[in-house]
């Protein structure tokens, strides 16, 4: 039945999916990208930028599609404001990804050796709490009891991301290094770090959302 | 100058239409789940379904309260609770078009001086608590397996709200069913003693009593009343008191619809008694407080977090108030009617035929109309219609004092 929308939602559900699917991706390719920028690997780190920006570009046309089918189909009206919410938040941990590895590209900063392991660790943890997001919102779809019990790993991560890197500024600016070269790698523990604190407003938009559900 | 006078229950109908079609399709289409017109239609088409197949049982109800016999007391009664919800509406206090015919037809029995159907009128009374306190278990009871059920279904979102809405769709076209089977009674109850219809074939397929062409007529300024006015009702209902989720929604209508159903099927009512069970008494109650109980019972099962008691208290206080405010504005309606405009507001009639054939049991005391049970033959046209019903057991035969019939009063044959 036309006014009931069946197919149009199971559609829908397919590109809710893809959507994820691709967020959670782009945190897969920025640690990796992160990984081999460390190992001097620029060739193949130049490769995940151009894949995160193909995967970034992606997910806002699926996200416009998604916007469009729910506003023009009339679909979960009492919450669709909050849906489309929750997808643009999460097209703002996708974008600071992109951000990030761009920064490294155009920067290209030098972090010493001893330096590289807590990079990577913050990156590692980033891509924990993006895929800790993604987690809770596939819940919020599919699952919806089980959000709080995935909520509480995106805001651990962010503790967790706010603590390497403030261990890591402290290192650098304890350290010899000239002070243009410590305000120079601050930024960049900054750039990652963005992406676990994104990963958390979302985590709080989510919270609401899952109340708010709670019929 | 009889279509002149159904008027009066048509003007009835279009205000219940106006204002209950929100009782079952006001937070679907106020949260945008069903489209306006979508419900509209559906609300109507079923709602004359359920008035002209499911109306017959609450008429019963009222007849057995007090048989208006004039069509111009009639036109009074369903005009006076046409008013009286008006107003009540106005004052924004919590109305019910079933409490409002009661008090109406109260008020009718008083000025014609004739009996009251007491033990009809505790039924009533009865059914209208016990419909809020039905609704409201229901209502809880489908909460908790509903929220058990979509724990371990695990039903993807858009899923969920594709089939709310087919529920809401279904759910409101039964209500709308069931508010026509339940609610026409108020409409055009009043009518049916006095029903100028005869029966009609449709293509050899059935045959519309005269009864169901007044419920039809009823239905259709019902529909009206649904189509012209019910979306703002809708707009300003479903978006305050009824600020529910499509979830809670459904629940609330469903709920709503069973009990109107409860209390308006005959096919249930005998199939109870067949299987010597208690039938459900078939009422006219309030759809607007039959939500108002779903809302509560799913309040008690959210601990308390949606109850209000104030509107409780405005219920309770809308059953003392709007009857008499019916019933008053009856009487003084009747009086005008009577004594300015010289028309017939109720006829006095005497009591016929062979009065060896009757004989006065409990249930024709119960039953004003058919205050003279018949031992056989068949019962006259009009039926005999004595103003005071003799008592159970009363000998035959029995005249009621200060009763005067065509040729004078009444005396023994």
């Amino acid at each position: 039945m036309g006014i009931l929308h069946f197919k149009r939602s199971k559609l829908l559900e397919k590109q809710i999916d893809e959507f994820l699917n691709t967020v959670s991706r782009a945190s897969l390719v920025f640690r990796k990208g992160i990984a081999e920028y460390l190992e001097g690997d620029i060739e193949r780190f130049e490769n995940a930028i151009a894949e995160l920006s193909k995967l970034e570009s992606g997910a806002d046309e699926l996200r416009r599609a998604i916007e469009t089918d729910l506003y023009m189909n009339s679909l979960i009206p009492e919450i669709r404001g909050d849906v489309l919410g929750l997808l643009e938040n999460m097209d703002t941990v996708i974008n600071a990804e992109k951000e990030s590895l761009s920064q490294f590209s155009v920067e290209m900063p030098d972090i010493p050796a001893e330096y590289a392991k807590d990079y990577l660790e913050l990156a590692d943890v980033c891509m924990n709490s993006a895929e800790a997001i993604v987690t809770s919102i596939r819940a919020f779809f599919h699952d919806f009891y089980m959000v709080k019990n995935y909520l509480h790993k995106v805001y651990f991560f962010e503790k967790e991301a706010d603590k390497i890197s403030d261990r890591l500024k402290r290192r650098i600016f304890h350290s010899d290094l000239d002070l243009s070269q410590k305000i120079h790698l601050r930024y960049f523990a900054l750039h990652i770090e963005t992406i676990s604190d994104h990963a958390e407003d979302v985590a709080d938009r989510l919270n609401i959302s899952t109340i708010k559900r709670n019929f | 100058m009889i279509y002149f006078y159904l008027a009066g229950g048509l003007f009835l109908g279009w205000s219940l239409g106006a204002n209950h079609a929100a009782n079952v399709f006001g937070t679907a289409v106020a949260s945008k789940m069903v489209r306006f017109r979508t419900a509209a239609a559906l609300c109507s088409f079923f709602v004359i379904l359920g008035a002209v197949f499911g109306g017959s049982g609450t008429s019963a109800t009222l007849k057995s309260l007090g048989t208006v016999n004039a069509m111009a007391g009639a036109f009074v009664v369903t005009l006076a609770t046409a008013l009286s919800v008006y107003w009540m509406t106005k004052l924004r206090l919590p109305v019910s078009t079933s409490q409002a015919i009661i008090g109406a037809i109260l008020g009718w029995n008083l000025f014609s001086g004739s009996a009251t159907g007491f033990p009809s009128l505790t039924k009533i009374v009865l059914s209208w608590g016990a419909s809020i306190v039905l609704t409201a278990a229901i209502s809880a009871m489908l909460y908790v397996s509903l929220r058990a059920g979509l724990k371990r279904s695990r039903v993807h979102l858009l899923t969920l709200d594709a089939y709310t809405r087919a529920g809401l769709i279904i759910v409101g076209a039964f209500g709308s069913y069931s508010l026509g089977a339940n609610n026409i009674a108020n409409v055009m109850g009043v009518f049916v003693p006095v029903a100028p219809f005869r029966d009609v074939g449709v293509a050899n397929l059935f045959t519309l009593t005269g009864v169901q062409q007044l419920f039809l007529l009823g239905g259709i300024a019902i529909a009206v009343g649904v189509f012209t006015y019910s979306h703002k009702v809708i707009q300003t209902v479903g978006n305050d008191l009824l600020k529910l989720s499509p979830i809670a929604a459904f629940i609330v209508v469903f709920a709503e619809s069973l009990v109107l159903f409860l209390f308006s099927s005959k096919a249930l009512e005998s199939w109870l008694l067949t299987h010597g069970l208690p039938a459900i008494p078939l009422v006219p109650i309030s759809s607007s407080q039959a939500v108002i109980g779903g809302i509560v019972g799913i309040g008690i099962v959210r601990k308390g977090r949606e109850i209000r008691f104030k509107v409780l208290g405005d219920i309770a206080i809308g059953w003392v108030i709007t009857p008499l405010l019916a019933g008053t504005i009856t009487f003084f309606g009747l009086f005008v009617m009577q004594n300015v405009f010289d028309q017939e507001v109720y006829h006095r009639v005497a009591v016929p035929v062979d009065r060896s054939l009757a004989v006065c049991d409990e249930a024709s005391a119960l039953d004003p109309i058919l205050a003279v049970r018949w031992k056989s033959g068949p019962l006259p046209v009009m039926g005999p219609y004595l103003p005071v019903a003799p008592a159970p057991g009363t000998p035959w035969p029995w005249t009621p004092s200060g009763v005067t019939g065509p040729e004078g009063p009444l005396a023994h044959p």
